[in-house]
């Protein structure tokens, strides 16, 4: 059974239009990440989901059933929010708490879910304390522990992590992976973070103002991009694009080639001039001017490459993508 | 800013100019005080001075307690405020919640509307005030004064209270109507506690001229059971002679309840200030 779907979903704010013709599916148990640059509207599409937003037209179903004039509470949806938004003035055991006491769940439904939920997440020690008596990566937990308390069929993250370090981050995106094992529900979650979607997702959904560019799993878009924008999205140094002109071909083409796909060759087509090289002990990453092209070449291992030096480049090509004037894929 | 802080010249420099600011601004009052326990001549000749046993005299007192109505007064005085700030805060948070939480047609107008009133003096008004309580017969009743206070008090309260409203977390909101709180839940238990020093400011600034007004009380209740201790405390002012020994009595028990009062809101507003300094 599908836990979401969207079918042709718009949402205006006045004449501006944030969300244009949505339309996605998310199977029971699936963990479908939003990725956009910054006000593409991956916000607003879970506000509308989560039903905090009106849709302006289309259909918003969960489970199965029609939900546009749902109120957010009876959606069967829990959501966390970037800011964590704990209730100041109501200690953990109440924050969790408060929405089943709001639903009307039995005092021993409560305790024994809080019981739960505070176990998987370590939160016993804090129990009793106030947010304010919390770090940030606690009232995170807290926050996700208020969701998971509510057993919702669809959990909804919105950059829950973005407020955190680096090394917090990468704890919580682990902890995150194992709720999603455990409870064998729905997530959708939000973020502009390139590891946490590769990392979570089963499906991601590539979203760019207000529409989406392509749905489908990490490696599939990883090695696959319908779009320039897809393919320059993903991917971390992202791909290297220029005219296929520096191959010879005609330059109304863009060539793409991702930075560990180009290698340093002696015979390599491409002449470059080294402008700065990155040194990350697994990695080097080097990055040099091609025709007046930027293009970075990831190499495995250390490698010894200075600044200045003429440096000849090869790639793979049948591991190179083209796209034309419009940053549509060709074949 | 520190290290300035830790300068002790600068210490003494600044607790000196608060000493001498607070001095200044307890001065009348201690004056007041001082001299209502005087002798009417004492008062005259040495208005300075502290009451010794040759000019100590409780008569102020004793004619103030003697005119009888003076807690009537005091009570009728209580009821306005007190009434007419739980009004005011209470319906002036309303409007600033509807104003700042929800996209509505005519928002903004609205806004504006709400606000004119910070600029236009109720005062003015006075005349046509005067007509409509007398064609729905309030004159001479607390609840005339009670509905003009509160009039006169929205408009900064609202204004004051919807730029703090803005502040509060929208994803707080959210979390709450997630969790399944009602709008009315989430305006109580979530939304007022976190502006309760922005209410306390528009308290203190509404109370003391509510509790001081004298030209309301005088047009609109003037009779003997609604009089407020402002106004009666005129009856001791006579165009030729002036009792000041009571005037300075009444006015001495009148500067109490407001002092409790404002030391209940104010305790908020330091807390306010302080919590929004250390975020
Ligand atoms: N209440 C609103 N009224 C008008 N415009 C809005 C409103 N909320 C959002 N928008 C607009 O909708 C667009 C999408 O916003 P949204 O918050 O969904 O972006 P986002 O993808 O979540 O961005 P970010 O990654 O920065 O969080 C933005 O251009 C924003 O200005
Ligand atoms: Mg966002």
């Amino acid at each position: 059974m599908t836990a979401l779907t969207l079918t042709n979903v718009n949402k205006s704010f006045g004449n501006v239009e944030v969300l244009k013709d949505i339309n996605i599916e998310v199977e029971d148990g699936e963990f479908v990440v939003f990725v956009g640059p910054s006000g593409c509207g991956k916000s607003t599409l879970l506000r509308v989901i989560a039903g905090l937003e009106d849709v302006t037209s289309g259909e918003v179903r969960i489970g199965g059933e029609l939900m546009n004039l749902t109120p957010p509470s009876k959606r069967g949806i829990a959501m966390v929010f970037q800011s964590y938004a704990l209730y100041p003035h109501l200690n953990v055991r109440k924050n969790m708490s408060l929405a089943l006491k709001q639903e009307g769940q039995t005092k021993q439904v409560i305790d024994e879910r809080v019981a739960k939920a505070s176990k998987m997440l370590n939160l016993e020690p804090y129990i009793d304390r106030y947010p304010s008596e919390l770090s940030g990566g606690q009232r995170q937990r807290v926050a996700i522990g208020r969701a998971i308390v509510r057993e919702p069929k669809l959990f909804l993250f919105d950059e829950p992590l973005s407020n955190l370090d680096a090394a917090l981050r990468m704890n919580t995106r682990l902890e995150i992976a194992n709720l999603h094992q455990q409870l064998d529900a729905s997530m959708i979650y939000v973020t502009h973070d390139q590891t946490e979607a590769m990392t979570l997702a089963d499906k991601i959904v590539v979203l760019r103002d207000g529409r989406v560019e392509q749905v489908g799993s990490p490696m599939e878009l990883y090695n696959n991009p319908a779009n320039q924008f897809v393919a320059g999205f993903l991917g971390a140094p992202s791909m290297n694009f220029f005219p296929a002109s520096v191959v010879g071909d005609s330059a109304d083409i863009t060539m793409g080639v991702r930075p560990e796909d180009l290698f340093l060759a002696d015979d390599g087509p491409l002449a470059a001039k080294v402008t700065h090289v990155e040194h990350l002990g697994g990695d080097t990453n080097v990055i040099a001017m091609m025709q007046g092209h930027q293009v970075t070449a990831r190499l495995f291992g250390q490698h010894h490459v200075d600044t200045g030096q003429e440096i000849q480049i090869g790639y793979t090509p049948d591991r190179s993508y083209r796209f034309d004037t419009h940053g549509a894929r060709l074949a | 800013m520190n290290k300035a802080r830790q300068n002790p010249l600068n210490t003494a420099a600044m607790h000196g100019a608060l000493i001498l600011y607070t001095l200044i601004a307890l001065f009348p009052v201690f004056v007041i005080i001082i001299n209502s326990f005087k002798t009417r001549r004492a008062i005259f000749r040495e208005p300075l001075a502290l009451p010794d046993s040759e000019s100590f005299s409780l008569i102020g007192y004793q004619t103030v307690m003697k005119q009888g109505d003076f807690f009537l007064y005091f009570q009728n005085s209580m009821i306005v405020t007190v009434v007419s700030l739980t009004f005011i805060l209470l319906f002036g948070a309303m409007a600033a919640f509807a104003l700042s939480e929800y996209r509505f047609k005519g928002n903004l107008l609205m806004g504006l509307y709400l606000a004119l009133g910070i600029m236009i003096p109720i005062r003015i008004g006075t005349v046509a005030i005067l007509e409509m309580m007398v064609a729905t017969g309030l004159v001479n009743t607390l609840w005339a004064l009670i509905l003009v206070y509160t009039a006169q008090g929205l408009p900064l309260a609202v204004f004051i209270l919807s730029e703090f409203m803005r502040q509060v977390s929208d994803d707080l909101k959210d979390a709450g109507r997630v969790d399944g709180l009602s709008e009315y839940t989430i305006f109580f238990r979530l939304v007022l506690p976190l502006v309760r020093p922005a209410m306390a400011t528009v308290a203190v600034f509404n109370m003391i001229p509510i509790w001081n007004d004298l030209w309301f009380p005088l047009i609109l209740a003037p009779a003997e059971e609604t009089k407020t201790l402002t106004l009666g405390s005129q009856v001791f002012i006579g165009q030729f002679v002036t009792d000041w020994n009571a005037v300075l009595s009444a006015l001495s028990m009148a500067i109490l309840p407001v002092l409790v009062l404002y030391v209940i809101f104010s305790r908020q507003l330091i807390r306010g200030i302080t919590s929004g300094a250390v975020k």
